[in-house]
Formats: C-alpha cells, structure tokens, sequence
C-alpha cells in the first residue's frame, strides 16, 4: 500500500478511488434525505436504521470517515508536491483559461470550502448523534431525526452557508468526475458520454441537497 | 518596407546563467513582417542586440520546420504562443497585431532549470527514455521480416500518434502541475500497443515513472492543458493508457 503511494499514478488511482467512494456516498446519502421532503415517517425509518444498523455503522460509517480523511489529507499532499514539482519561479504571463477549465485548476479551493462544510455539518449532526447515542446515553428515540433536521435549517445563515458549499461541490465534481475515471484509466475527460453523465451528477445532487436545505427552511 | 510592419514590445525573461536570478526585460523591435515566423523575430531582435554591442537574447532551436522540439518558449502565457497544434518556430507573426506587448518566458517545471535566458535544461526527458523507452532486440543481421507480426490497423495507428511526439516539453511548461504524464504516456503507449513493446511491457511503464517521479515532475490532475497545447495533439488517452499499464503492472508484481 505505502508502495503505490510512493508513486505519482498510485497516488492518482488511491485519490480516484476515494473520489468514487464519495461519489457513491452522496447518491445514497441524498436519496435518504430526498425522503423528509415528502414523508416524515419514511425519513425517520431511513435514518433510524442508518444510525442503528451495526453494518452501518461499524462497518460502512468507519470507511465513509477514513476515505474523506485520506481524500483531503492526500488533496494537500498533492497539491504541496506539485507546487514543489513548479519551484521557485512562476510565469509573470499565465493563460490557464486558454487551455483548461476554472473547476480542474482550482480542486484545492473547491476542495478547501467542502472541508469547511463538512466541519461545519460534522458540528451540525454528527456531533449530536454521538452524544446522544454515546455519551449522554439517550433513551433511543426513533421519530427524532425529522424535527432534529428542521430545526437545523431554520437559521437563515446555516441555509445560506449549505447553498454555498453545495456551490463549490458542484464546481469540485464538474472536473472530478470524469477526472476519476481518468486517473482509474477509463478515457473520460474528452467522451462525450462521461463528460454529460459527470455533468449531470454534478449538477443534480448539489441541487437535490440544496433544494433539501431550501424546502425546511421555508417550511417547519 | 520600412514603416509597413508591426512595432512591438517584447517582455523577455533574461538570466546570465543558472544562478543568476534573472528578470524580464523590455525590448522594442519595429516593422515586423506578419510573414516572419516567431523565431525569425527573435533573430531581428538579436541582430539589433548584436549591433548595439548587447547580449543576445538565447534561445533553443534547430529545425524550425516542427519536428525537433527544441523551440521551448512560453509566449503569451502559452507554451508555443497562443495557436493550436504547432511550436514556436512554426507560429507566425500574423498572430499578433502592430502595438501588441509579447511576454516571453522560458519552460518553467522544477525538473526543468533554466539554463540560460530562455533555454532549458530538458535532460530529464531524456533519463526517462533512457530508463524504458526502448525494445531489446537483436538487430546484428538476423532481424524478423516485419509482416511476420501482424499488427491490428487500429493499433498501427494509435501507436504512431503517440510516436510522434517531439518532446518539446510543451506538457510540462503548461501543467500547473509541471506534471511529465503526457509525455510519458506517449512513449509508455508507443510500445504498450506494439507487439514488440509486450515482452518489457511491465518493466517499461514502472521503470519510467519511477524516473519520472524521481526527476521530481508532479502529479496529473487531468486538467487537459497538455494535450492543448501539444504541437503533435498527443492524446489524453495515452496516459490513461498509461495507468492502466502501470495498474498492470503492479498488479501482476
Ligand atoms: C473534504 C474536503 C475535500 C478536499 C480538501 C478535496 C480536495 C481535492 C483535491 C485537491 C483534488 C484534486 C487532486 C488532484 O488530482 O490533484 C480532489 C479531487 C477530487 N475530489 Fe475532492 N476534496 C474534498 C472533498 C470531496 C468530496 C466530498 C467529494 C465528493 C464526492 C470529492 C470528490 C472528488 C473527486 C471526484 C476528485 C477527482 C479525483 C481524481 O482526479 O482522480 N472531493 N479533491
Ligand atoms: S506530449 Fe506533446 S507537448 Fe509533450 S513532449 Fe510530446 S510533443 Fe511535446
Ligand atoms: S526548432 Fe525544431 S521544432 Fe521548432
């Protein structure tokens, strides 16, 4: 393992890998949320088994948190390599846009405004399931987690600050999906099939979360 | 022909030598031709430098018909100057308009260290070549005849696309990264879809990125810059070709 993290393309297809995991992640995180737009009952049933299913959460849940670690751990490491692979000395006259997209140039930026959510979100729900799950030792309670989330969304700047990050991952998966595949060795940055279905998904699931966000806040 | 031409501001990356720090240097040359190529600018330039008893401004070239790679310059903020599928010896003034100020900086990549004024050292494309781009054969006489190895059409023709790269270094200059995967990519592919090139296959694509790693390039982050700006179109195909190779490669031990 340390072996192919020594090379440049193991390093590539070991970030790819985490990038798809996530990728994956999103479309059945949303497809639980998607749920407390129509059905209350069916959102506490999904989360109450998500929270309470041991496969979840020791098996699934563990991944889910080391592969955002290493994904973001090895963006930095990346991105420290390649500064030093530049040096010293930069161009006085630069056309990036020339040649390449805003999102492919600046997935550190991206990148770095998903890491504040992600804080942010960690404070937000994660941080209260542990604490009534393991450390206050709450009587469980399987209809919480519907008024748990409305209540998270009525604050105006928490909506706003979710649209933001939603924004950023958006423009993050509009080069990183079909980058991932790239990096796996599938040809996607130029096809036109890879290219509209990484589009697709970058744009529908931000907006799925972002809609998500809007829908409580207006209602509750 | 005086007065008909192109007055133009060159802003020119000047460095005596290697560690000298360098900086860049406005120049003025007056009724370019829009027929000249680049290069035949640049010799404007030197000839005016020359007279006034200045140092001429150095720079890489040899073919200037775009088969030998050496014309590294970044022009505009582009390798090669800003037109498509060409080197700088092959971009003509036309490009440009009278009054038009030009930035002309050498390939920048760690692994690429100025020489002097725009020539770069590119010698680390070289040790990559040397650590695998190659097939060992027996050629002392007994060679086999060639069409005892049928080669699909395809494959023909994908393998001479990746074989015409110059290596001019245009993917490094450009990639924000000063990632080499294009280039070598071009050369893992060239053999990886050969016959010929399957017996070191495995050997190839790890002994050359590890010397590519070790020549310190960075990392692809498949932003696509490099195969824009090659002057062969090199495809991106040939470095996911690559990591396939390498995933191979490894896998196999
Ligand atoms: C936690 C904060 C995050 C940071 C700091 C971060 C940073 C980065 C960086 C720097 C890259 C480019 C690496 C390179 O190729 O040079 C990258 C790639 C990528 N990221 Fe993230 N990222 C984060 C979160 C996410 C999330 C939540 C997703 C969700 C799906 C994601 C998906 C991707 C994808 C698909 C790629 C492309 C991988 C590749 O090129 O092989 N990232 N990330
Ligand atoms: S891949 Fe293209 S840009 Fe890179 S060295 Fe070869 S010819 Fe030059
Ligand atoms: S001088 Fe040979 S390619 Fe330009």
């Amino acid at each position: 393992m340390s072996g192919i993290l020594n090379s440049s393309i193991g390093r590539k297809i070991a970030m790819a890998l985490s990038a798809l995991f996530l990728i994956f992640f999103l479309i059945i995180h949303l497809a639980v949320n998607i749920t407390s737009l129509f059905s209350a009952d069916l959102f506490n049933e999904l989360s109450h088994f998500m929270g309470t299913n041991p496969l979840v959460q020791f098996a699934l849940q563990p991944v889910l948190v080391l592969g955002v670690i290493f994904h973001f751990i090895m963006g930095f490491v990346l991105e420290i390599k390649n500064k030093k692979a530049v040096g010293n000395i930069s161009y006085k006259r630069n056309n990036g846009a020339a040649n390449s997209s805003w999102m492919s140039r600046n997935m550190i930026y991206s990148g770095i405004a998903i890491l504040a959510f992600l804080i942010l979100h960690f404070i937000d729900f994660w941080v209260p399931e542990m604490n009534h799950k393991y450390i206050e030792v709450l009587p469980e309670d399987p209809t919480r987690y519907f008024g748990e989330l409305q209540h998270k969304f009525v604050p105006i700047w928490r909506v706003a600050a979710y649209v933001v990050a939603f924004i950023f991952l958006s423009l993050h998966l509009m080069h990183g999906f079909t980058s991932s595949l790239q990096s796996m060795g599938v040809s996607a940055i130029r096809k036109k099939f890879y290219k509209n279905f990484g589009l697709v998904y970058s744009i529908v699931i931000p907006l799925g979360f972002i809609i998500i966000a809007l829908f409580h806040h207006f209602n509750h | 022909m005086s007065g008909k031409g192109m007055n133009l501001t060159l802003q020119i990356w000047r460095q005596k030598d290697a560690n000298d720090k360098g900086k860049m240097v406005d120049y003025k040359v007056t009724d370019i031709s829009e027929h000249m190529s680049f290069l035949e600018m640049m010799d404007v330039l030197n000839e005016q430098l020359v007279n006034s008893g200045e140092e001429p401004v150095a720079f890489d070239h040899d073919c200037r018909e775009g088969i030998c790679g050496m014309c590294s310059m970044y022009i505009n903020g582009e390798a090669h100057g800003p037109d498509r599928g060409i080197t700088t010896c092959q971009l003509h003034m036309r490009m440009f308009n009278d009054g038009d100020t030009i930035t002309i900086e050498p390939f920048r990549a760690a692994a690429f260290p100025v020489i002097k004024d725009l020539v770069v050292d590119r010698m680390a494309f070289e040790r990559i070549q040397q650590a695998g781009g190659f097939i060992s054969v027996n050629t002392s006489g007994n060679t086999q005849d060639a069409n005892s190895l049928p080669i699909s059409k395809h494959a023909a023709d994908e393998a001479m696309d990746a074989a015409t790269c110059i290596g001019c270094g245009a993917c490094v200059a450009t990639c924000k990264n000063s990632s080499a995967m294009l280039f070598v990519g071009a050369k893992v592919s060239q053999y990886a879809l050969l016959p010929q090139g399957q017996v070191e296959a495995a050997d190839r694509v790890k002994n050359m990125v590890a010397q590519m790693d070790l020549e310190g390039f960075g990392n692809c982050t498949n932003t696509g810059a490099c195969e824009i700006e090659c002057p062969k179109g090199i495809s991106l195909d040939n470095i996911a070709r690559m990591n396939r190779e390498f995933m191979a490669a490894n896998i196999k031990g």
